[in-house]
């Protein structure tokens, strides 16, 4: 009998019961809920009489719809109607069914996959889902996490558990030492770029090798948070002793004997040995240099001494079609390179990249330099803890001094459902993780890299490649 | 229900239709789900002053009444917004064909009774060559024979996955269907607590340990 993938211990270790050939009654051990969907979710439990079957493994947050205006906490409004209406439906929502909030002035709100692993939310060996595509974030820490709809985000209300489709299996290995000046982010644009945007659908996906390894337990986050723009229906990485440093210091809830009950199941979260994957890639870590994405879909993305694609090259009608839509949208040509390319505005926050570890690299490049003139340049920490830790080290100071804007936390201009907007034809340096098509704002024209590099870009006023902006003392 | 399901098909050729071009940010800042459908592929209908754009499928008026997408690969891709799928269905649309769906939007539209139709590469690019025709512009969707047939005889058989047969059939409530296993919902967490007494209540225990910290 052949071995068992991580993925595959993790769904049966949360079978309640089997539904047909492909379907399980999966548990979830912690449910978050932001403000733009689960409203209705709420309201069909309360039109059928249901209430919460769990409340405590729920947890809330306003982050979505959050203007992030550098204000007091206790001081932030949502001047927006609609807006406004949504959080204080949460609220109450939260409020009548006992649920933990974070809540528009709570001074440790933020984006839920930046609070949830930061307060010891989220252990390895947990299933948690949201109803947010980016739950994938989860599984660098050897959490089952994937996205869900509304409806789903009910069904998991009523019941604590989802109807779910098993997934297919897939590794990834990434061998080799990343190069200086090159992160997860990178990493995955690279990984996205070269298996397609549905490169990983139906799949859950673990990443291993030595460079996946040396990764910090927030690199891991980037890595698996940013998985999704494959097509991948959840990312692992099996934890080892940098997860458990991570996890045991945030969450002091876990001591003593829970703590060495806890450790001895992490110890059996990986693959076995003779697991069999459904499809295998590799890279060698080394080759790879800072990505950009120079299009519309996360995998339309390059090397930074990359050029854009000639359409005339791609041999299928459709693609080529594709490849011609993101040229006009984005106002590049083919050949064109995409170091050098002026930009007006960056932005460095997301889910993706609001972490500690973000906030440093990017102080890191704009210590002691000026963002270029004619750039509008924002930092939006992914939580207020991560936004107290940035003033506490002095980050904040050093980048307020370069010229960016500091700000409270957010979603923000990931998706630009608040204030933070691109105007149209604006070009925007970003590290969050979509260049859809007026994601960020109506015309408006994204390239996603790490946040090194979209300081590197501000200080410049155009892409550049961070490899040559040495750290200053 | 009809198994039957006839009408106009629009072509959306686009790869990688992604949910923030189905339906954008600014139709989201609701707690039901109305007005999706004038949401609905909005930036593609409408230019930056609201006007509808002419050059577009949807507002041609060959295509006036379309209850069906013929679309490129990996429609629906992205965000997990439900809301792509209500603004389908408010505008009209009761059917998608493509080679491929978004996951997270796949069960949406499953969970609605939207019904998402998988043809091969090479079929959804002769149904799209059809329909771009507004003479031939009509299909036809057998559900219970999974079959999708189009002017000129032309046909092509699709499998619908049990689950999603019997959610577009009989619309199932699946929260009803889930709430008649709670004991064994019970039985598991007993299981499952005595093994990881941390995970229990844990967003209710984090949110103490804070809000009694100094």
């Amino acid at each position: 009998m052949p071995g068992m993938t991580l993925y595959d211990k993790l769904v049966a270790s949360h079978e309640v019961a089997r539904i047909d050939d492909e379907h399980v009654l999966l548990y979830v051990d912690l449910h978050i809920m932001n403000e733009y969907t689960s409203p209705q979710a709420f309201s069909g439990l309360a039109a059928r009489g249901r209430e919460v079957l769990r409340p405590g493994q729920q947890m809330a947050v306003v982050d979505h719809i959050i203007p992030t205006h550098p204000v007091p906490s206790a001081l932030r409004v949502i001047a927006d109607e609609a807006s406004s209406r949504q959080a204080l439906n949460l609220k109450r929502n939260c409020d009548a069914q006992r649920i933990a909030l974070f809540d528009t002035t709570d001074p440790l709100q933020g984006i839920e996959h930046v609070i949830a692993p930061e307060h010891g939310m989220v252990l390895p060996g947990m299933v948690v889902l949201c109803g947010d595509s980016h739950t994938t974030t989860y599984g660098a820490l050897g959490a089952l996490g994937f996205g869900i709809g509304t409806s789903e985000v009910e069904h998991i209300l009523a019941t604590q558990t989802l109807a779910y489709r098993v997934a297919r299996n897939m590794r990834i290995r990434v061998d080799g030492v990343l190069p200086r000046g090159v992160t997860a982010k990178d990493l995955v644009i690279c990984v996205v770029h070269r298996i397609g945007a549905q490169g990983a659908r139906g799949h859950a996906v673990e990443f291993c090798g030595e460079a996946i390894d040396a990764l910090s337990a927030e690199a891991r986050m980037t890595l698996c948070n940013m998985t999704v723009e494959a097509g991948a229906r959840a990312a692992l990485i099996a934890p080892d002793a940098t997860t458990d440093a991570y996890v045991t210091a945030h969450a002091p809830q876990l001591q003593g004997e829970a703590l060495a009950q806890a450790r001895a199941c992490w110890a059996g979260l990986r693959s076995d040995d003779g697991a069999v994957f459904d499809v295998e890639h590799a890279l060698d870590a080394a080759s790879i240099a800072p990505f950009v994405t120079w299009g519309t879909s996360p995998d339309q993305a390059m090397p930074i001494d990359g050029v854009v694609p000639d359409p005339q090259a791609e041999p299928d009608a459709l693609a080529r079609l594709a490849l011609e839509k993101a040229m006009d949208y984005i106002g590049l040509q083919p050949g064109a390179p995409i170091a050098g390319l002026p930009i007006d505005r960056v932005f460095i926050g997301s889910c993706t990249n609001g972490r500690i570890e973000d906030l440093r690299a990017a102080a890191s490049v704009a210590r002691g330099r000026k963002v270029a003139a004619g750039v509008r340049a924002m930092v939006v920490p992914g939580s207020g803890a991560v936004r107290a830790q940035a003033e506490a080290e002095g980050i904040a100071a050093q980048l307020i001094a370069a010229g960016f804007e500091w700000r409270q936390p957010g979603c923000s201009m990931c998706l630009a459902m608040n204030d933070d907007v691109l105007a149209p034809g604006e070009r925007c340096a970003s590290t969050t993780n979509r260049n859809f098509e007026g994601r960020q704002g109506r015309a408006g024209r994204t390239h996603l890299m790490s946040p090194a590099m979209a300081a590197a870009a501000a200080l410049a006023g155009r892409i550049v490649d961070v490899r040559e902006w040495e750290p200053r003392a | 229900m009809n198994p039957i399901l006839e009408g106009v098909a629009a072509p959306l050729p686009f790869s990688n239709l992604d949910t923030d071009q189905i339906m954008p940010k600014q139709f989201l800042r609701i707690i039901d789900k109305s007005g999706l459908d004038r949401g609905l592929l909005h930036d593609l209908r409408f230019d930056a002053s609201g006007a509808p754009r002419p050059g577009f499928v949807l507002n041609q008026p060959a295509y006036a009444g379309a209850s069906v997408l013929v679309a490129g690969p990996n429609f629906g891709c992205g965000s997990s917004r439900e809301h792509a799928v209500w603004g389908l269905q408010q505008f009209g649309i009761r059917a998608v064909i493509a080679s491929s769906f978004g996951e997270i939007f796949y069960f949406n539209a499953v969970n609605n009774g939207l019904l998402l139709v998988t043809l091969a590469p090479a079929e959804v690019d002769a149904l799209l060559a059809r329909v771009s025709n507004t003479a031939t512009n009509r299909v036809g969707i057998d559900v219970a024979a999974g079959r999708v047939s189009a002017a000129g005889g032309w046909t092509a058989d699709f499998t619908l996955p049990e689950r999603h047969r019997r959610m577009y059939a009989q619309g199932l409530d699946m929260v009803g269907a889930s709430l008649q296993r709670l004991d064994e919902v019970a039985r598991f967490e007993a299981r499952h607590w005595a093994r990881h007494p941390w995970m229990k209540d844990v967003a209710r225990r984090v949110r103490d340990r804070l809000d009694h910290a100094d």
